[in-house]
């Protein structure tokens, strides 16, 4: 009698310890997706950003004592269900989900009123809505490191660099290919008030869903004699173009595409066709950065790792998900600065995004000099960086053409403000007074 | 004018990539009325089996016969699990099995090689044939005129097979009146075998083009969509509609897209062909060669 009640003491002791311990858990909900047509996207990043996330558990125990645990759910890049996925996670861990990184504009969209309302805050890592980079009408979404409109005038920047002068862009024609979809068309208003600021006329050509057919788009480009391509894919759409444009003989070194189109995924199928063209990227390629030499150490050593196809590691795509770890862990380590070193709720997170600071000096502690860039957020904010590096593929690898080219921000900041305005409006909602924020801790 | 043309041509030879897809479905409703919603998923399955064996040391030549091979015991098992259990059900319920079986092949495609995004090289190169573009200006790809090349050889070895050989003529036998075929002894269940396996053929010979052509992904599942319109255009009975529609469709939503898309605002080439099959629908509702039903009252 007397040993099944010592068993039992020890069972409830057990379950104690336990429960004390899951309270001292940070929980981040990994809503992606591993299957169907983006699963190379959603596999790459959310492999480098468990990965990270693993790491720090391993070689730090978590953040602040506090471990860091997740759980994956699968979107499929789909609307509907990237909703299911987060009511599905927004309570589990002791203070329920911290952060949603939706990894898809179409998502982000859905879940901008509800993340409001729950007081989660979505973390869209170049991708999403632009304007929400005003964080006094979108306080609860956070589009870092660099939006759209962003990336596309640096992409006009590195254009005129090419051409010798900005002065030189005046009377280029410029073809805008985009996936005829929101996330597509986002750039439009941007490039269009670019054609008009530096005199050059741009021509938008669309090409429907999801892109695996192109040869009237390109035919179009041959007709049009363009000087430069903008190529603004998403997964099969970005090959075919590459593809396609090989088979009209436009060459590859005067299309730039954005960062969704220049991963190893998109140019490794088009073979020969890659050769020479060059993609906006807001990290770099490449495992030897001390912060991935981490991972394999803490991570693969141990088996944990996610990536079942290990050569991946190191690509543009899981060093994106690394890129999510860091801002993730990072925001987490300024939320605890204010609220002490325990589970920050969504509410708390939210308050360590909006001051989140990583300079160089931060960048180099992580192993991750050159990496990705400084990123400095505020109220006012919730972009945080905006500059971008230009990558071109030499048929094997992505190789870093520039250093970090800044935004036209004159042109960008109030096309943003006067978008979130009218979104406010739309919304009827007030915007914040970023003067009566409290100030970092 | 040449412009004209090379759009044309362009199209034309799109049109026959699409005829490719649009073949294995002409087979499967053919021979058994099934309007096989799975056969996307077939193409992408063999162009994942055909790369993911190559990635495991086989060379080119071994990967190929070994990915028939699968094809066709996957036909002969599809024939046998789902859809000999349920002969005499309703069209419509056959059909719903071709939509869950899509899923699952998809499913299990990426279970079994994953889900990375492949290239795949078959030594064409999909760059413009420099004599015709020197002559005419025109560029005309000589991947594109190989795909069409191969796809003549398959329609012909096809035609071969249902007219030349016993179980082809067993085969449109069973085409043209399942009772009848039955009556005369023609094992029915068989043959149905026999054509989901020669659809697998044909969705490999679909996989490794559009593969060659697009990259091997997920997006290849997507190629059916395409094919939609083809069989309205030509037939769902006919492999000789299923040419014509391709060409028909490939030649007209390109052109589309060129002359009329910039008046509307472009992207109208996924939508064109399906408003072009809807407008033959209400003039030809069996398609250009498809075989006119006559029913008692």
């Amino acid at each position: 009698m007397k040993s099944v009640k010592s068993a039992l003491l020890g069972l409830a002791l057990l379950g104690v310890a336990a429960s004390a311990h899951a309270q001292n858990e940070q929980f981040i909900p990994m809503n992606g997706y591993w299957v169907g047509p983006y699963a190379a996207g959603g596999s790459g990043i959310f492999g480098g950003f468990i990965d990270y996330i693993n790491m720090i558990n391993a070689r730090d125990g978590g953040v602040g004592g506090v471990k860091l645990t997740y759980e994956k759910c699968e979107t499929e890049y789909n609307n509907a269900r990237g909703v299911e996925c987060y009511e599905r996670e927004k309570k589990k861990g002791p203070t329920g989900a911290t952060v949603i990184h939706p990894l898809s504009t179409g998502i982000t969209y859905s879940l901008i009123d509800k993340a409001a309302a729950d007081k989660i805050p979505i973390i869209s890592l170049g991708y999403g809505r632009t304007d929400a980079s005003d964080g006094r009408v979108f306080p609860y979404v956070f589009p870092l490191i660099t939006n759209y409109w962003s990336q596309n005038t640096a992409k006009i920047k590195f254009i005129g660099m090419r051409e010798g002068g900005m002065d030189k862009l005046k009377g280029l024609t410029i073809v805008n290919i985009y996936h005829d979809s929101a996330y597509g068309k986002e750039t439009i208003p941007i490039l269009d008030a670019q054609a008009k600021k530096y005199g050059f006329t741009v021509k938008h050509i669309p090409v429907p869903h999801p892109g695996n057919e192109q040869g009237s788009q390109w035919l179009q480009v041959r007709q049009i004699k363009p000087d430069w391509v903008i190529l603004r894919g998403w997964g099969v759409m970005n090959p075919t173009a590459l593809k396609a444009a090989a088979k009209i003989g436009y060459p590859r070194d005067r299309i730039i595409g954005v960062w969704w189109s220049g991963a190893e995924e998109d140019t490794i199928p088009a073979g020969d066709a890659a050769k020479g063209y060059i993609a906006a990227g807001f990290n770099v390629a490449g495992a030897n950065f001390p912060v991935i030499q981490d991972i394999k150490k803490y991570v693969y050593t141990k088996f944990k790792g996610e990536m079942e196809d290990q050569t991946r590691i190191g690509s543009i795509y899981y060093n994106r998900g690394v890129v999510h770890g860091i801002v993730t862990v990072e925001a987490i380590r300024k939320g605890q600065e204010k609220f002490g070193k325990k589970p920050l709720t969504g509410e708390q997170m939210r308050w360590g995004i909006e001051n989140l600071q990583i300079s160089e000096a931060r960048l180099k502690e992580l192993g991750a000099t050159g990496f990705m860039q400084p990123l400095k957020v505020s109220c006012m904010d919730h972009e945080g960086g905006g500059a971008v590096k230009f990558l071109q593929w030499d048929g094997n690898k992505w190789n870093a053409i520039t250093d970090w080219i800044q935004p036209d921000r004159e042109l960008v900041r109030p096309m943003i403000e006067q978008s979130a305005a009218a979104y406010a409006k739309e919304k009827n909602l007030t915007p914040r007074d970023c003067t009566k924020e409290a100030p970092p801790a | 004018m040449s412009f004209f043309f090379e759009v044309l041509i362009g199209g034309l030879l799109s049109g026959v990539m699409y005829s490719l897809v649009a073949l294995g479905f002409v087979l499967i409703y053919k021979a058994s009325g099934v309007f096989n919603f799975a056969q996307g998923s077939l193409v992408f399955f063999a162009a994942l089996t055909f790369v993911g064996l190559r990635e495991h040391g086989f060379n080119s030549a071994l990967a190929l016969l070994a990915t028939l091979g699968v094809m066709i015991v996957l036909g002969l098992l599809i024939e046998r699990i789902v859809l000999r259990p349920l002969v005499n059900q309703p069209q419509i319920t056959l059909f719903m099995a071709t939509i869950g079986l899509s899923f699952v092949i998809e499913g299990f495609a990426q279970l079994l090689w994953g889900a990375n995004v492949r290239g795949l090289e078959l030594g064409i190169q999909d760059e413009p044939i420099e004599q015709i573009t020197t002559y005419t200006g025109m560029n005309v790809s000589k991947f594109d005129l190989s795909a069409a090349g191969i796809a003549a050889l398959l329609v012909t070895g096809l035609a071969l097979f249902f007219s030349r050989t016993r179980i082809g003529r067993a085969l449109r036998a069973v085409a043209d009146d399942h009772q009848a075929a039955l009556a005369v002894g023609i094992p029915l269940q068989q043959i149905w075998g026999i054509v989901w396996a020669v659809a697998g053929f044909v969705a490999l010979v679909a996989g490794l083009l559009w593969g060659a052509r697009n990259g091997v992904q997920f997006a290849l599942t997507f190629v059916a969509l395409k094919a939609l319109p083809v069989l309205i255009l030509g037939g769902f009975e006919s492999i000789p509609g299923a040419i014509v529609g391709g060409l028909i469709v490939g030649a007209s939503e390109k052109l589309a897209e060129v002359y009329l898309g910039p008046y509307v605002g472009g992207g109208i080439e996924g939508w064109f062909p399906y408003v072009l099959a809807l407008v033959f629908l209400l003039f030809r509702p069996e398609g250009l060669f498809g075989e006119k039903h006559i029913d008692r009252v």
